[in-house]
C-alpha cells in the first residue's frame, strides 16, 4: 500500500497534537483549500476525516494535523515514520471560493482548526488578498504553526483563554475590535463548534456590528463523505437539510443551525469513551511488558 | 410432475437468527435440488426466461441439474449471469423468472431463485471456480467506476472481450451496495469478495479509494490512456422529507445505519472502532428492501421491538416478498397505512415519540400504485427511541458534477440510449445512476449491454 508516512511531529509541548506528512501523490496534485481526506488506519478502523492542511505537489506529499480526542486520533498518534496507513480517500469536500476582495480577510483558527486556516490563508492571499489571522488555544502550548501563519498574513493575533501568550481571552476579542473599526470583506472561522457558533453570531448583524459574510469548515461525524449516507446532515435554520461533506465542509456560517449541530456531535458519546478507555488499558498493558 | 410441492429452503429458525448475523436461508440440499428440478415442465416457449432480465436459460440449467450435471448447469448460468450466487439470493423472483413461470398461473413456480443459487454455492463449495474464456488481450484500456452489481459485469464482460479493464472504487472495499447495503444474513460478504475474485481471475484491476469527479476526472484518465468509461456509481445520496424533528439525535438514514453496520461492522463494536447506537423500540419508515433490511438488522443488533411503519399497505410494498415473510416470522411489527407527521424529542434532544397520520388508498399515482392520502385528525403517537427513514434515494452528485457536459435527467440521474450510451463519445453508464434504486439483476442487465456497446465503439474505432 502506499499511503506512508514520511514525517511525524509533535506540535508545541502539549502531548495532543501531531503534524504528519503523507505520501499520496495523485491526492497531493488534486488538494486545494477546503479538502479534507478520510483515513482508516487499520482493518478494525473507522473512517475518519482529517482536512488537508498543506500539500506539496511536486513530492507527493500532504500534511495533516491532528489533535488526540479518542480512539482513532490516538490510534494515529502511535503511527511512526515509516508505517502505512490502511487507507486513505480524498481530495474530499469543495474548494474553499477564491475572489479578490476590496477590504481585508479575517481568518480565525482555534485549537487545532489553526491547521485548515493556512492552506485557506496561502490561496487567498496568493489572490491578491490582505490577511489578517486571529489563532486562539486554551493556552500557549496548543497554538502552533505561528510563521507558517505569519508567513502568509499580513497581521498576526494571538488570544489565549488563560493569557499565556497575547490577548487574554477568546477569538471573538480581537475579531469584535477589529469589525467595528474597519471594513472587513470576509471572515473565515475553524475550529471548536462553538468558537464558530460564536463568531457567526459576532458578525451576523444582530450584534450592532456591521454584518460580515462568515465561512465556518462543519467538522461533522462522517463515514463515506461522497454524500451517501447522511451521517454528516446538518440543518440550516430554515429547515433544510445539508450534507456538509458534498455541500462543504466550508458553509456560510450565517444559515448553520449550531445548537442542533452541537447535539448531533454528541450523539455517540459513550461509544467513544468505552472505546477510548478500553485502548488506553490496551496500551497500559503493552507499556509494562 | 406439477403435483410435487414446490420445495422451500432451510433456514436458519427466526427466535435463533435473530440473535445472530449468519445466513437466515440455508439453501437446497441435493435431494431437495433434484426434486425442484422434476417439476419444471421444460416448456417449448419458456415464459420464465421473458421474465428474467438477462434471459438466463432456465430451462437448460434446471435440466442439466436433473442430469446431475452440475458443472454444465453453472455455465449455462454464467452464460447470462456472473453473479448467480447473488442473484440466487437477492432477485425479486416473484416479480421476475417465477412470476412468469407457466406453473405460477395455476400452482407454484418452480423455485428458480433457489435452484440458481445452488449450483452457485456448489461450485463455489467445491472450489470449482474456473476462470471464463476470454478473447486475445487487446491492450485497450477502459475505465470502470463504480464496483456495484453494475460495474463489476461490466468489467467482466469488457475484460472477457480482451480489453484490459480497471475498476475505481471511492469505498475501501468492493460490491457497492452488495457490501455496504445489504445485510450479511441475508447476502454473506464472503461471497460478494470470491466474486470479485474471480473478476481478479479474469486480470480486472480494482483500485480503491478512489473517488472519480475528486482524486481523478474523466479528462485525468483520458490522459492515463483509457479509451472507454463505464460509469455505474449507484444512487446514494438518501432523500430525507422535511418533518420536524428530523435531527433529532436518534433520527438517521437507513444508508447511514447500513452502512455503520454492514461495511464498518458496527455489530462487532467494540472489536472494530466504528460504533452504532440502538435503542429499545426502533421505527422503521419505508417498505422497500432498504427498510426491511434496517428493521431486521436493528433487532439483531438487541432491538427489543421494531416497527415498520409504511403509507400503503402490504400489497403494495416493493421488498422481496421472501424478506417481508421473513422480517413477520421474526416478529417485526407493521404499520401499514401510516406516514409520519413529526418526530418528538426529550429535553437532550433524543428522539423518544413520533407522531404518524393515518392513510388511506386513493387513485394510481405516477409509479401505478395507489396514491396514500392522509386521513385527517387521525394522528397517533408511537414510543420509540430510534428511528430510520428508508423512504429512498437520490441521484448521487460527486461524478457528475465534474463531467460538465454530460446529458442528466431532471432529477440528475444520466440520460443513456437503450444500449447504455451517454451523449458523449467514449462515455457509457448503467445501474441505478440511471434509473434510479433499481434491482441488482437490472443494474447487471445494464451493465452487460454497456459492456456490448463499449466493445463495439472501441472495436470500431481502434482494431
Ligand atoms: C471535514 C472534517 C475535517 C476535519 N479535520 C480535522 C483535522 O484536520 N484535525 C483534527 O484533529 N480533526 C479534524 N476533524 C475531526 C476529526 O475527524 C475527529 O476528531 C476524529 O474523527 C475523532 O476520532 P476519535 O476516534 O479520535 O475520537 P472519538 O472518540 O470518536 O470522538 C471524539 C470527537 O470527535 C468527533 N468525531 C467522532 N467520529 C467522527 C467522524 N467519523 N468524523 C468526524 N468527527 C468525528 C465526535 O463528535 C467527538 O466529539 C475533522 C472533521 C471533519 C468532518
Ligand atoms: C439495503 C438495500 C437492500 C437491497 N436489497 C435488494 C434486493 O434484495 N434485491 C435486489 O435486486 N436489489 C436490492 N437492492 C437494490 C440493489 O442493491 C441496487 O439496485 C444495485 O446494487 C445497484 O447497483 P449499481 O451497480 O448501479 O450501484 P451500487 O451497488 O450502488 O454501486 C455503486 C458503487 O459505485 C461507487 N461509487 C460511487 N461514486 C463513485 C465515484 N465517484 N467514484 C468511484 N466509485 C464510486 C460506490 O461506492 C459503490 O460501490 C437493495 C438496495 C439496498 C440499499
Ligand atoms: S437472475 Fe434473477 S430473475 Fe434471472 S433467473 Fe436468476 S433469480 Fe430469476
Ligand atoms: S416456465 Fe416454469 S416450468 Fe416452464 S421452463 Fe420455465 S421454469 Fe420450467
Ligand atoms: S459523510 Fe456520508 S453523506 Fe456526508
Amino acid at each position: 500500500m502506499p499511503y506512508k508516512i514520511l514525517k511525524k511531529n509533535q506540535l508545541g509541548d502539549s502531548g495532543t497534537l501531531f503534524e504528519m506528512d503523507l505520501h499520496t501523490p495523485l491526492i497531493a496534485k488534486k488538494a486545494y483549500a477546503g479538502n479534507f481526506i478520510i483515513i482508516r488506519i487499520n482493518e478494525e478502523g473507522e473512517r475518519i476525516p482529517l482536512t488537508i492542511a498543506d500539500y506539496d505537489r511536486e513530492n507527493g506529499v500532504i500534511t495533516i494535523v491532528f489533535q488526540v480526542v479518542g480512539k482513532s486520533t490516538l490510534l494515529l498518534s502511535h503511527q511512526n515514520i515509516g508505517d502505512e496507513l490502511l487507507d486513505i480517500a480524498g481530495p474530499l469536500g469543495n474548494r474553499i471560493h477564491i475572489e479578490k476582495f476590496e477590504d481585508p480577510i479575517v481568518i480565525i483558527g482555534g485549537g487545532v482548526g489553526i491547521a485548515p486556516c493556512y492552506p485557506q490563508a496561502k490561496e487567498l492571499k496568493q489572490a491578491g488578498n490582505r490577511i489578517i489571522s486571529i489563532l486562539g488555544a486554551r493556552t500557549k502550548n496548543l497554538i502552533f504553526w505561528r510563521d507558517k501563519m505569519a508567513s502568509v498574513s499580513e497581521e498576526l493575533i494571538i488570544c489565549t483563554n488563560d493569557g499565556s501568550e497575547g490577548i487574554e481571552g477568546f477569538v471573538t476579542k480581537p475579531l469584535r475590535e477589529l469589525i467595528s473599526k474597519q471594513k472587513i470583506s470576509l471572515v473565515i472561522a475553524i475550529g471548536p463548534m462553538i468558537m464558530m457558533k460564536n463568531v457567526a453570531e459576532l458578525t451576523s448583524g444582530n450584534e450592532g456590528l456591521p454584518r460580515v459574510k462568515t465561512f465556518v469548515s462543519l467538522n461533522t461525524i462522517m463515514i463515506d463523505g461522497t454524500g451517501m449516507c447522511g451521517g454528516c446532515r446538518f440543518p440550516s435554520k430554515d429547515g433544510e437539510i445539508h450534507f456538509a461533506c458534498v455541500e462543504g465542509p466550508d458553509i456560510d456560517g450565517h444559515i448553520v443551525d449550531f445548537n442542533i449541530l452541537l447535539n448531533r456531535e454528541k450523539r455517540f458519546a459513550e461509544f467513544e469513551k468505552q472505546s477510548y478507555d478500553l485502548y488506553k488499558k490496551k496500551c497500559k498493558k503493552f507499556d509494562t511488558q | 410432475m406439477v403435483k410435487i410441492p414446490r420445495q422451500k429452503m432451510r433456514e436458519q429458525d427466526p427466535s435463533e437468527r435473530i440473535h445472530n448475523f449468519s445466513e437466515v436461508a440455508l439453501g437446497f440440499t441435493k435431494e431437495m435440488a433434484e426434486i425442484e428440478a422434476q417439476r419444471c415442465l421444460q416448456c417449448g416457449d419458456p415464459k420464465c426466461v421473458n421474465g428474467c432480465p438477462v434471459n438466463i436459460d432456465i430451462p437448460n440449467f434446471i435440466r442439466l441439474i436433473k442430469e446431475g450435471n452440475l458443472l454444465e448447469a453453472i455455465r449455462s448460468i454464467k452464460d447470462y449471469n456472473i453473479l448467480p450466487a447473488i442473484c440466487g439470493r437477492v432477485c425479486p423472483q416473484e416479480i421476475q423468472c417465477e412470476e412468469a413461470c407457466i406453473l405460477s398461473k395455476r400452482w407454484e413456480p418452480v423455485a428458480i431463485g433457489s435452484l440458481e443459487r445452488y449450483v452457485a454455492d456448489w461450485e463455489r463449495r467445491n472450489q470449482l471456480k474456473e476462470c471464463p474464456d476470454c478473447e486475445a488481450p487487446n491492450n485497450i484500456k477502459v475505465a470502470v467506476i463504480g464496483s456495484g452489481p453494475a460495474g463489476l459485469t461490466c468489467a467482466a464482460d469488457l475484460a472477457r472481450f480482451g480489453f484490459d479493464v480497471t475498476i475505481f472504487e471511492a469505498f475501501h472495499k468492493g460490491g457497492g451496495v452488495l457490501a455496504y447495503g445489504i445485510p450479511e444474513f441475508r447476502l454473506p460478504k464472503e461471497i460478494v469478495n470470491d466474486e470479485i475474485e474471480t473478476l481478479k481471475m479474469l486480470g480486472v484491476k480494482i483500485k480503491y479509494n478512489m473517488i472519480i469527479g475528486k482524486i481523478l476526472n474523466i479528462e485525468d484518465l483520458k490522459e492515463m490512456g483509457f479509451k472507454a468509461f463505464f460509469i455505474g456509481v449507484g444512487a446514494g445520496l438518501p432523500s430525507m422529507r422535511k418533518i420536524p424533528g428530523m435531527n433529532l439525535n436518534g433520527v438517521l438514514t437507513a444508508n447511514e445505519f447500513l452502512t455503520r453496520t454492514n461495511l464498518m461492522k458496527a455489530y462487532k463494536f467494540p472489536e472494530y472502532d466504528t460504533p452504532i447506537k440502538i435503542g429499545k423500540i426502533i421505527t422503521v419508515i419505508g417498505g422497500g428492501n432498504v427498510a426491511l433490511d434496517s428493521a431486521r438488522v436493528a433487532l439483531r443488533l438487541g432491538a427489543e421491538k421494531v416497527i415498520i411503519v409504511y403509507r400503503r399497505t402490504e400489497v403494495e410494498m416493493p421488498a422481496r416478498k421472501e424478506e417481508y415473510h421473513h422480517a413477520v416470522e421474526e416478529g417485526i411489527e407493521f404499520q401499514f397505512l401510516a406516514n409520519p407527521t413529526k418526530f418528538l424529542g426529550d429535553d437532550k434532544g433524543n428522539v423518544n415519540r413520533m407522531e404518524v397520520i393515518k392513510m388511506k388508498l386513493g387513485e394510481p399515482d405516477a409509479s401505478g400504485r395507489p396514491r396514500p392520502i392522509p386521513i385527517e385528525n387521525s394522528e397517533y403517537i408511537i414510543n420509540c427511541d430510534t428511528v430510520i427513514i428508508a423512504i429512498g434515494t437520490n441521484a448521487n452528485p460527486v461524478l457528475t458534477k465534474s463531467i460538465p457536459d454530460l446529458k442528466l435527467t431532471k432529477w440528475g440521474y444520466i440520460e443513456v440510449d437503450e444500449m447504455g450510451k451517454t451523449n458523449l463519445e467514449s462515455v457509457f453508464a448503467g445501474g441505478d445512476i440511471v434509473t434510479g434504486s433499481a434491482t441488482v439483476i437490472s443494474a447487471m442487465g445494464a451493465g452487460r449491454r454497456a459492456a456490448k456497446s463499449i466493445n463495439q465503439y472501441l472495436r470500431s474505432k481502434y482494431l
